[in-house]
């Protein structure tokens, strides 16, 4: 769970690639304790959204890099009032 | 399925729009009239789907998708309101940044992700509905580049949600080592005694993962900071319809697979409706923003739409249907007047009857609406749902702290009626409204009083 101790938004971003990793491997077990395909092509399908998702999570993170010169997610509670 | 080929390729066609021309309004109309077209496919396919009375409902993708009535109709009045949205809003998201087609095109995009969840008969189709609608959004909400707001916003948004992704997933992968399929009917199986532990944390890791989308208390963090930070024309859209979308998928997954183990997660559901109920509208009283304090009462409002997943019945799905249309309308309405204000605190609404008299008037009954005064669409919409959780009979105690809820919502609804006829100030307007908002809005105060007066209306399944 180290989304919800780390600071550093990549580190943050790279837990939640690990927890998408967890459930890939867990599905590919199943897979194969059932003898069941249909899994590892969910597994496939993981693989793809999380390249979406990576790809617009980096923007956003550069984004906000030339912004405030740092991914220190802290400074994300500027929003709050 | 027509439906979601028009609505991908109407977002293809936003794309290389935008690419081929730099005219803003007229990409604007472009997008108007594809929208158009969409509700109109959807209209024929909600027809052809009256025609085909007795037959079973088509499946489409190796039986993945079972596009059944109600999906069919859901889809159909979910395009209605996006269709109202981009009227009443379309040039305001025009303001946003540069990249006005991609807006439309992501907005397209986050429509199909809407039919696929509407009609989805298997886990996968949910994991790919809940991400296509999820990763447009979070570029939307970083979509006014110039403004840190909303950078954090989007940033903040993305994190949580793909953190709650990730929830998800493991609750889908759960279910599939109890039962060894994705397919939602095959959840029935799960036998009420002698349930696999496996089976439950499934379960319970699919309401956090949903949770988390629909914004329920305990997951609701993100909430108001997202929906604050993110460019107002995109948080109608996020609030509402997307809302209403998730909220839906939610209801059939837990009707169509977990109906007959209700004893097992009735209690967190509740649990969680009950503090969605208490955070969303308490907090909303102490904002000073309109626009904050939009984002706790849509927090509030989803705590009601949690009743509809609580009881099992057909009611339940009559009301998430009013409730999704009435709270859709009044709301997208509602954004649409605050974002030709200056200031989005409550003083900025101080004098606006004097100023704007038709505006002020529009407002009254979009808050009407949302507070759920009699007449409105959001009383019909609370009536259908509090109903049906009380013909299901075993949370009547949710019930009665809903309705001291709804009069706590009364009383910050209310206060930017006060400021509005009472207060004297002056309400400075970002630009002249034209007689083309007026008429817009019009029609959607028209709507919320007609979901008011007859919600048989939506209920033509």
């Amino acid at each position: 769970m180290g989304v919800l101790m780390r600071r550093n938004a990549i580190i943050i971003f790279m837990c939640v690639e690990l927890m998408l990793n967890a459930v890939n491997l867990l599905m590919v077990a199943f897979s194969k304790m059932f003898n069941d395909p249909s899994s590892q092509i969910f597994v496939f399908f993981i693989m793809v959204v999380a390249a979406a998702e990576v790809a617009v999570g980096l923007a956003i993170i550069v984004m906000m890099y030339r912004k405030v010169h740092s991914v220190d997610i802290n400074i994300l509670n500027r929003l709050k009032h | 399925m027509k439906a979601i080929i028009a609505a991908t390729i109407i977002g293809v066609i936003m794309m290389f729009a935008s690419i081929l021309s730099n005219n803003k309004s007229g990409i604007v109309s472009l997008a108007t009239v594809l929208f158009f077209f969409l509700f109109g496919i959807n209209i024929w396919e909600v027809y052809e789907s009256i025609n085909a009375t007795g037959v079973a409902a088509p499946a489409y993708l190796n039986n993945m998708m079972s596009l059944d009535s109600f999906a069919i109709w859901f889809s159909m009045l979910m395009s209605g309101c996006a269709l109202l949205y981009i009227l009443l809003l379309g040039k305001e998201i025009a303001k946003v940044g540069k990249h006005v087609g991609e807006y439309f095109a992501l907005i397209a995009f986050i429509m199909v992700g809407i039919y696929l969840l509407a009609g989805y008969s298997n886990m996968l189709m949910l994991f790919i509905g809940i991400e296509i609608l999820s990763i447009p959004q979070y570029i939307l909400a970083g979509s006014d580049k110039r403004n840190l707001k909303s950078t954090e916003a989007s940033l903040k948004y993305f994190l949580m949600g793909s953190f709650s992704t990730g929830i998800l997933l493991m609750g889908i992968a759960m279910l599939y080592g109890a039962t060894g399929s994705f397919d939602i009917i095959n959840f029935r199986m799960l036998q009420t005694d002698a349930l696999n532990p496996l089976a439950l944390s499934g379960i319970l890791f699919l309401i956090i993962g949903l949770g988390f989308k629909v914004s329920a208390a305990p997951m609701h963090m993100w909430t108001p900071d997202v929906y604050d930070g993110s460019p107002t024309p995109f948080t109608a859209f996020m609030s509402t319809i997307v809302k209403a979308g998730v909220f839906v998928a939610f209801l059939r997954l837990f009707h169509a697979s977990f109906g007959n183990l209700t004893n097992h997660w009735m209690m967190i559901v509740a649990v969680i409706t009950a503090t969605t109920l208490f955070i969303g509208n308490i907090t909303a009283v102490f904002q000073q923003s309109v626009k904050r304090m939009l984002a706790y009462s849509s927090i509030a409002q989803a705590g009601f739409m949690l009743f509809a997943i609580l009881s099992v019945n057909a009611t339940a799905w009559q009301g998430i249907v009013i409730y999704a249309v009435a709270y859709s309308v009044a709301t997208i309405g509602m954004f649409a007047v605050l974002i030709k204000l200056k200031d989005y605190t409550y003083d900025g609404f101080n004098g606006l009857a004097k100023k704007e008299p038709a505006l002020a008037f529009f407002t009254t009954i979009f808050l009407m609406s949302l507070a759920g005064i009699p007449l409105t669409g959001g009383f019909m919409a609370k009536y259908f749902v509090l109903l049906a959780a009380v013909q299901q009979g075993q949370v009547m105690w949710l019930v009665i702290f809903a309705l001291i809820m709804a009069a706590v919502s009364v009383y910050y609804y209310f206060k930017v009626i006060i400021a509005m006829y009472f207060k004297t100030g002056e309400a400075e307007l970002n630009h002249e409204v034209t007689g083309y908002d007026k008429l817009m809005l019009g029609i959607t105060c028209l709507l919320v009083i007609l979901i008011g007066l007859m919600p048989q209306l939506l209920l033509n399944l």
